[in-house]
């Protein structure tokens, strides 16, 4: 037989068979984000030192760390910072927890789902920027009208999220409970919360990138310290350099909110295959 | 305790799916179904354990379920049905904990179901880590921890290659020899049927009936020495089979 092949081999092309499997499957790699990064920054140092990019249009990065120094120095960014994460914070906390809250009720009850999901659909695509001045009527110019703006803003999506992944939920693992006569509590804490986990976190992730949007937003419209008062107040003096600096602080809180999100995921969602 | 199936008929959303299934499940028998597909066999699994009412009869429980069962109609699933996020003795202790045991009492269960299906070594381990096998195993651990006054097995193995297959029938014929409990067993393989049930019922393509109840006398353990017997039995069920699967096949050609 292998005589046979060896003269087949001989009179017709032999040759591999063409491969076409493979990507579609992005891998890791933790070095190409720095590096990526470094030359964009020197590309635009460079261009600011030799003077192709106007300090008027565009400072050099150095300037605008030199603003974040000053700033620290004058404790004035512990201030800001402290100011914008405890509205951050509260808005999105409450939003989440009333976010849950009504998601789970719309999952599991049908006369919440028929009351809850067609206000969230009329109400979410409201822009919740359009709404503050109304806040600010209601509850007054200080903190409680931003972190209604930000509880607001992230409660729908939040609501949104959880139902969907209550829906989601295998419904044979709930068969499951039943079958072994769980008490309904029993099945909603230890069978429909952990298997819609999973979409409350990735809602979890939106709502918080939503909260950094809208906070900034409020801080701009009236706030002493803040973020958000720090570049609106830059781009008044046309201090372009502290305007770099304040954007740049809030890239960096949302880079650590989906850095601390991710670390949820991998801790609590452990179990995904 | 016995089952009793009285005459139960049901429709949904105006298809007749089962018509007047009239049947007895003995103390201490495995009465194995058989029929094709779409018949109602899942469909009356789930009347028998009281996950859905039939629209016309009923099930009865003959008699009382022993007193230390927990669960007395207790579920094998096809797909296993096990709680991801939960390691293999966090499944078992899930059924348990309802019924306010813990701690140690819990522990101890958990160790002897988990031994007995041969899982003492995966107590720790996520359902993502296991085989198919496995997994059913842990499915079967789970269901012993509850002590059923009846099994109800729906398609239990066919998620598994034919070699795993063999070998969890094989515990199954142990486990029935040693405790004798009362399952009733859905399957499309012949074989199977054959191997575990004292009756095999046949059900009619939809709506089911019964089309007829096949009496295996052989006692479990001795199955493997009357080859022969077991044979022509199954080659009668096949007969039978067969004529509903053409039947239904032509039904279906029509709409
Ligand atoms: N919840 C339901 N609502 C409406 N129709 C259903 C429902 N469940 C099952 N059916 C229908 O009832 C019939 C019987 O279904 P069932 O799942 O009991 O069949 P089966 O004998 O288990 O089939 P298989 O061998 O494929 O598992 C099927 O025609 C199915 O489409
Ligand atoms: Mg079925």
């Amino acid at each position: 037989m292998s005589d046979n092949s060896l003269t087949r081999s001989e009179t017709t092309a032999t040759q591999p068979v063409p491969y076409r499997g493979g990507g579609f499957s992005p891998k890791r790699a933790r070095w190409v984000a720095p590096v990526v990064f470094v030359i964009l920054i020197t590309i635009w140092e460079g261009g600011a030192r030799l003077g192709w990019i106007s300090p008027i249009i565009l400072p050099a990065p150095s300037e605008a760390l030199n603003a974040l120094i000053d700033l620290y120095n004058s404790g004035d960014l512990i201030r800001h910072l402290s100011a914008s994460l405890q509205r951050l914070v509260g808005g999105w906390f409450f939003g989440t927890l009333l976010g849950v809250a009504f998601g789970v009720a719309a999952g599991l009850f049908t006369l919440a789902r028929a009351g809850i999901v067609p206000l969230v659909a009329a109400i979410f695509p409201i822009p919740k920027i359009a709404l503050l001045p109304l806040f600010i009527i209601w509850f007054g110019i200080g903190e409680e009208s931003k972190i209604a703006t930000i509880l607001f803003g992230t409660f729908f999506p939040t609501v949104i999220a959880v139902y969907g992944g209550v829906d989601n939920v295998d419904r044979g693992l709930i068969r499951m409970g039943q079958s072994f006569n769980l008490s309904w509590w029993s099945i909603v804490r230890k069978i429909i919360l952990p298997g819609a986990l999973p979409a409350m976190l990735s809602g979890f992730r939106i709502s918080a990138s939503i909260a950094i949007i809208l906070l900034v937003a409020a801080e701009m419209i009236g706030a002493e310290y803040g973020i958000g008062a720090y570049i609106l107040l830059a781009g008044n003096l046309m201090a372009m350099d502290q305007l770099v600096a304040g954007v740049t602080i809030l890239s960096l809180m949302g880079l650590t909110v989906s850095w601390i999100i991710g670390r949820l995921e991998k801790i609590l969602l452990r179990w995904r295959v | 305790m016995d089952l009793h199936l009285d005459h139960i008929s049901h429709n949904y959303d105006g298809t007749a799916v089962l018509s007047d299934i009239h049947l007895d499940i003995p103390k201490g028998q495995i009465v194995c179904i058989i029929g094709p597909s779409g018949c109602g066999k899942s469909t009356l699994l789930r009347f028998i354990g009281g996950l859905e009412k039939p629209t016309e009869g009923q099930v009865l429980q003959v008699g009382n379920p022993p007193e230390d069962s927990l669960n007395p109609l207790t579920y094998i699933f096809q797909d296993f049905a096990l709680l991801p996020w939960r390691t293999v003795s966090g499944n078992v202790s899930l059924v348990l904990e309802d019924h306010g045991i813990k701690g140690n009492a819990a522990d101890a269960i958990i160790k002897d179901v988990l031994a007995r299906t041969k899982l003492s070594d995966f107590a720790d381990a996520l359902p993502k880590q296991l085989s198919g096998g496995m997994k059913q195993r842990v499915a079967i651990a789970r269901a012993l921890a509850v002590r059923p006054a009846c099994l109800l097995m729906d398609e239990p193995l066919s998620a598994l290659d034919s070699q795993t297959r063999e070998l969890l029938m094989d515990d199954l014929v142990d486990l029935w020899v040693r405790e004798n409990y009362t399952a009733v067993y859905v399957t499309h393989n012949l074989n199977e049927a054959v191997r575990l049930g004292h009756k095999v019922v046949v059900l009619s393509r939809r709506p089911g009936k019964i089309r007829e109840i096949v009496e295996i006398d052989i006692p479990l353990q001795d199955r493997q020495a009357h080859e022969h017997l077991l044979s022509e039995k199954q080659a009668h069920l096949w007969e039978l089979m067969r004529e509903e699967a053409m039947a239904a096949d032509q039904e279906l050609a029509h709409v």
